[in-house]
C-alpha cells in the first residue's frame, strides 16, 4: 500500500466491491440530486418541461435514485466490513461480482424506461414492463423479480462468510436483520384491485424499512464505524446494539399503525399507531448518546475526522429528523390536518437525509482511507480538511433550509387547506397560491442549489481526500486492548475480541 | 471501580441480546395477528362496512357527519348508477379494476395523493367524486369525463396555472378511472378528509323499470 495512492489493487475482494457499489451510489445521488432540483423548479414554473418530463417522472426518478443508492451504500458497507467482521475472505466472489453487474444493468435500465417511456396503458403489463405506480417502489415487476435474486445472491455471500469465519454480536444482527429487509420487500410485489390493502401492503415495506429493518442496519453498521474510528469497546457497543434494536423493534414494528389512521383500516389503529409511534424517537435519543458518549470518552480523538463528523452527524439527523419531525405529526389528532401536505415532504427529506445518507457518507470516508493506503485522515490535512468541512456545512444548511421552508409550507397547507377549505380542490390550490407557501417554494429551490453545490463539493473531496498526504493514519488505541492491560480475564467480551 | 457497575445486569450483553429476540419476536407476533384482523376487516363489501363492495358505484354516495363517531362518514344513498347503467359486482370490479390499473400505469401518484398518500403537487383524490368544483350530480359525470380526455384545455388552476398533462386516456379507460374515484370516495377513512363540503346530489335516482315495460320490452 503506498500512502495518498489509490491503491484499487491491493484491496481484498470485498472491499473492492464495496468501492464499486459505493461509485454507482454517489452518480445516483447526483442524479437525484438534479432531479430534484427539476421537480422542484416545477413547483414554482410549472410550465417546465411541461408534457416532456412531467412532475411525476422527475419525482420518481428522485426518490427511486435515493432508495437505489442508499441501498448500493449499504450493502457496499456490509461487503467492506464482512471481511474484518468474520476474519475470512469474501465467500463466492465470483457471485458477488456478477450480482453487482447485474443489479446495476437493470437499475440503467429501469431508469432509461422511466425516463424515455414513462407511463404505459392502464393493463397489467404495464405493471411488469414499465412502471408499477406505487410511490417508492414504482420498479416494474421485472425488475423486483430480479432485486430479489440479487438479494438473495447477496445475503448467500454474507451468511457463507460468517459461516466460514467467526460470528459477534453485530454480525448476528446483521444477518437477522437483512432476511427481514429482503423479505419485506416482497410485501410490495403484488397487485390487488383493493386500495386499502394495496396500501395496508406498501406500507409494510416503506414503514417497516425505514423504521425498523433500515435503522438496525445503520446500528450495525454505526457500532462498527465506532470501534474503527474510535476504538470504542466492542462489549460496550454490542451491548447498545442489543439495546437499540429492542427499542426499536419495540415501537416500530407497531408504530407502523401511524399509516393506517385514514386508509380505510380499523380504527384501533389510531390508538396503537399513536402510542407506538409516539415511543419511536426513544431509541433515536439513545443512539445520540451512545455516540456522543463514546466520542466523549475518547476525546473525539479519531483516526478519521470527516468520518466521525458524519456519524455525528448521524446520530443528530436521525433523532431531529426522524424522531422530532416523525413526532410532530404521528398523533392522529394531528395527522389528520398534517397528513399528505408538505409536513411529510419536509419530515421525509430532513428523515432520510439524516439517517441514511448521513452514515452512508461517513462509511465512503472509512472506505477511502484505506484505499489511500490508511493514510492520515486527522486533524490538520493538507487542504486544512476545507473541502470536507464545507462540503458537511454546505449540505446540512441546505438540507436544514429545505426542511424548514417545507414545514412552513405544510403549516400554511394545513391551515387553509385542509383545516378551513377542507381539502377540495379548490382548498388545494388556495393553500398553494398564499405567500406563506409560494415564498416557501423559492426557499426549498434555493437551499436545494446551495445544498446540491455541497454534494459536488463532497464527491470532488471524494475524489481527492488523501491524494496529497504523507503520514500514515492515527492509531487509535484500542479500547478493548487497553482494558485488557488493566482488567485481564474480562467476562463475556464478544467473540472477535 | 468499573467493576462494580460492569457486573450488573443492566450492562449484560446477553441480558439485552435476549430483551432485544423477545420484544422483536412479540411484536411481530401482535403485527401479524392485527393483520389477519385488518384484512378480514377491509375486503371489499367485508361486513365491517369499511370498504364498499364495488358495485357501491351503483349508488349515491355522500360524507356526511356522524354524531356518535365525531367525524364525517361515507353515507352510501339511493341508486344513481355510474353512466346511468347498473352493474353487477363482478361488472362492477372490472371496470374499477380498469381504473386502478390505469392510475398505477400513468403514475398518478408521483403528483397526486390517493388517500392522503402519493406526491403534493397535486389535489388528493380521496374524496375528488364528491368534489364540489364538479358543480352537481347531473353535470358531474360529463365535466369529468371532459377534464380526464383533455386536463390542459379545461384545467382549473385557480391562477396557479399548474395544469394536469394530457394523460391520452382512452374512453374505457377515462370510464375506468372515474369508477374508481367514485368507489374510493365510499371508503370509510375514520374522517379523513376533515370539514369536507360534498357538491349537491339532488339529481333523479334511478327507477328500475316496471314489470310492464320489462315484458313490453321482451
Ligand atoms: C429514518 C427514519 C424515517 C424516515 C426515513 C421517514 C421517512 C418518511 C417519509 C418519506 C414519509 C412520507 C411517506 C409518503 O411519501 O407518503 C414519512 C411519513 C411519516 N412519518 Fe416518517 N420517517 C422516519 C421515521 C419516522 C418516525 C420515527 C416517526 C414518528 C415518530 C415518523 C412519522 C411519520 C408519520 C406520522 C408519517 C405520515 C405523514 C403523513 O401522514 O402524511 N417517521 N416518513
Ligand atoms: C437539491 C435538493 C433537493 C430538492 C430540490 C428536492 C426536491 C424534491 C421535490 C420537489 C419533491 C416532491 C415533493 C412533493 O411531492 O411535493 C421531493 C420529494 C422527496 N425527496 Fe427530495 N429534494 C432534494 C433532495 C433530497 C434529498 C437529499 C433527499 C434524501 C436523501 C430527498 C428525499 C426526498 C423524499 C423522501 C421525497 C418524498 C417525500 C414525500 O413523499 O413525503 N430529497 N424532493
Ligand atoms: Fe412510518
Amino acid at each position: 500500500m503506498t500512502l495518498g495512492a489509490l491503491n484499487y489493487g491491493e484491496l481484498s475482494v470485498g472491499k473492492k466491491l464495496a468501492i464499486k457499489y459505493f461509485s454507482v451510489a454517489m452518480v445516483l445521488f447526483l442524479a437525484q440530486m438534479l432531479f430534484g432540483l427539476l421537480a422542484a423548479w416545477q413547483f414554482i414554473a410549472p410550465d417546465f418541461l411541461f408534457g416532456f418530463l412531467d412532475f411525476n417522472v422527475n419525482r420518481m426518478v428522485h426518490i427511486n435514485a435515493m432508495v437505489v443508492w442508499l441501498l448500493y451504500g449499504f450493502i457496499g458497507s456490509i461487503f467492506w466490513l464482512i471481511e474484518d467482521e468474520s476474519g475470512v475472505p469474501l465467500v463466492g466472489a465470483k457471485i458477488a461480482e456478477a450480482t453487482f453487474w447485474v443489479l446495476t444493468l437493470a437499475v440503467v435500465i429501469v431508469v432509461l424506461v422511466y425516463l424515455f417511456v414513462q407511463s404505459g396503458p392502464g393493463e397489467t403489463a404495464t405493471l411488469w414492463l414499465i412502471n408499477e405506480g406505487r410511490e417508492y417502489i414504482e420498479a416494474p415487476r421485472w425488475t423486483d423479480i430480479g432485486i430479489v435474486v440479487c438479494m438473495v445472491a447477496i445475503f448467500y455471500n454474507v451468511l457463507a462468510t460468517f459461516l466460514k469465519g467467526q460470528w459477534s454480536g453485530i454480525s448476528g444482527v446483521l444477518v437477522l436483520d437483512l432476511i427481514a429487509l429482503a423479505g419485506l420487500y416482497l410485501c410490495g410485489m403484488f397487485y390487488t384491485t383493493n386500495l386499502p390493502v394495496d396500501q395496508y401492503w406498501w406500507w409494510w415495506v416503506i414503514h417497516l424499512w425505514v423504521e425498523a429493518t433500515w435503522e438496525v442496519l445503520v446500528g450495525c453498521i454505526m457500532a462498527w464505524g465506532l470501534i474503527k474510528t474510535l476504538g470504542a469497546r466492542r462489549k460496550i457497543v454490542t451491548t447498545w446494539l442489543y439495546i437499540e434494536v429492542a427499542l426499536m423493534f419495540g415501537s416500530g414494528i407497531l408504530g407502523l399503525g401511524h399509516h393506517y389512521f385514514w386508509i380505510g383500516t380499523p380504527e384501533y389503529w389510531l390508538g396503537i399507531g399513536g402510542f407506538f409511534s409516539a415511543l419511536e424517537p426513544i431509541p433515536l435519543v439513545a443512539m445520540v448518546v451512545h455516540s456522543v458518549y463514546d466520542a466523549g470518552k475518547h476525546a473525539f480523538r479519531s483516526n478519521n475526522h470527516p468520518a466521525l463528523a458524519w456519524l455525528i452527524a448521524h446520530a443528530f439527523g436521525n433523532f431531529f429528523g426522524a424522531g422530532v419531525w416523525g413526532f410532530m405529526q404521528t398523533l392522529p389528532q394531528i395527522n389528520l390536518y398534517t397528513h399528505g401536505t408538505q409536513w411529510a415532504s419536509s419530515h421525509g427529506h430532513l428523515a432520510f437525509f439524516g439517517a441514511y445518507v448521513t452514515i452512508v457518507v461517513a462509511f465512503i470516508y472509512l472506505a477511502l482511507q484505506k484505499l489511500r493506503g490508511d493514510v492520515w485522515m486527522s486533524g490538520g490535512l493538507v487542504d486544512q480538511g476545507r473541502k470536507w468541512k464545507w462540503a458537511l456545512v454546505l449540505t446540512h444548511v441546505g438540507m436544514v433550509g429545505m426542511t424548514i421552508a417545507l414545514l412552513i409550507a405544510g403549516y400554511e397547507q394545513s391551515f387553509v387547506e385542509r383545516a378551513i377549505g377542507g381539502s377540495t380542490w379548490q382548498a388545494y390550490f388556495e393553500g398553494q397560491m398564499r405567500p406563506w407557501f409560494v415564498e416557501a417554494m423559492w426557499w426549498r429551490m434555493a437551499f436545494g442549489v446551495l445544498m446540491t453545490v455541497g454534494v459536488v463539493l463532497l464527491l470532488w473531496d471524494f475524489l481527492t481526500i488523501g491524494a496529497k498526504e504523507m503520514k500514515p493514519m492515527l492509531e487509535v488505541k484500542s479500547l478493548d486492548e487497553e482494558a485488557e492491560d488493566v482488567q485481564v480475564g474480562e467476562v463475556g467480551v464478544a467473540a472477535q475480541s | 471501580m468499573a467493576e462494580s457497575y460492569e457486573s450488573q445486569w443492566w450492562v449484560s450483553e446477553s441480558f439485552w441480546r435476549k430483551c432485544a429476540i423477545f420484544i422483536t419476536a412479540g411484536m411481530a407476533l401482535v403485527l401479524v395477528f392485527l393483520t389477519f384482523h385488518t384484512l378480514y376487516a377491509i375486503g371489499a363489501g367485508a361486513d365491517a362496512g369499511r370498504v364498499p363492495a364495488y358495485s357501491v358505484i351503483n349508488y349515491r354516495i355522500d360524507y356526511v357527519p356522524d354524531e356518535e363517531r365525531g367525524h364525517l362518514v361515507p353515507e352510501i344513498g339511493p341508486m344513481v348508477p355510474l353512466f346511468g347503467e347498473v352493474m353487477s359486482e363482478e361488472d362492477a370490479k372490472a371496470l374499477v379494476n380498469h381504473g386502478k390499473l390505469t392510475v398505477q400505469a400513468r403514475n398518478c401518484m408521483n403528483c397526486h395523493t390517493l388517500l392522503g398518500n402519493g406526491a403534493y403537487y397535486a389535489p388528493d383524490l380521496t374524496k375528488a367524486w364528491l368534489d364540489p368544483g364538479w358543480g352537481n350530480e347531473q353535470a358531474r359525470e360529463l365535466l369529468m369525463t371532459m377534464f380526464l380526455k383533455d386536463p390542459v384545455t379545461n384545467a382549473r388552476t385557480f391562477g396557479t396555472n399548474r395544469k394536469m398533462p394530457n394523460q391520452d386516456l382512452t374512453d374505457d379507460e377515462v370510464r375506468g378511472v372515474i369508477a374508481y374515484l367514485k368507489w374510493m370516495s365510499a371508503i370509510d377513512t375514520n374522517g379523513f378528509p376533515a370539514n369536507f363540503e360534498t357538491l349537491p346530489q339532488d339529481g333523479p335516482v334511478y327507477e328500475p323499470p316496471s314489470e310492464a315495460s320489462e315484458e313490453g320490452a321482451t
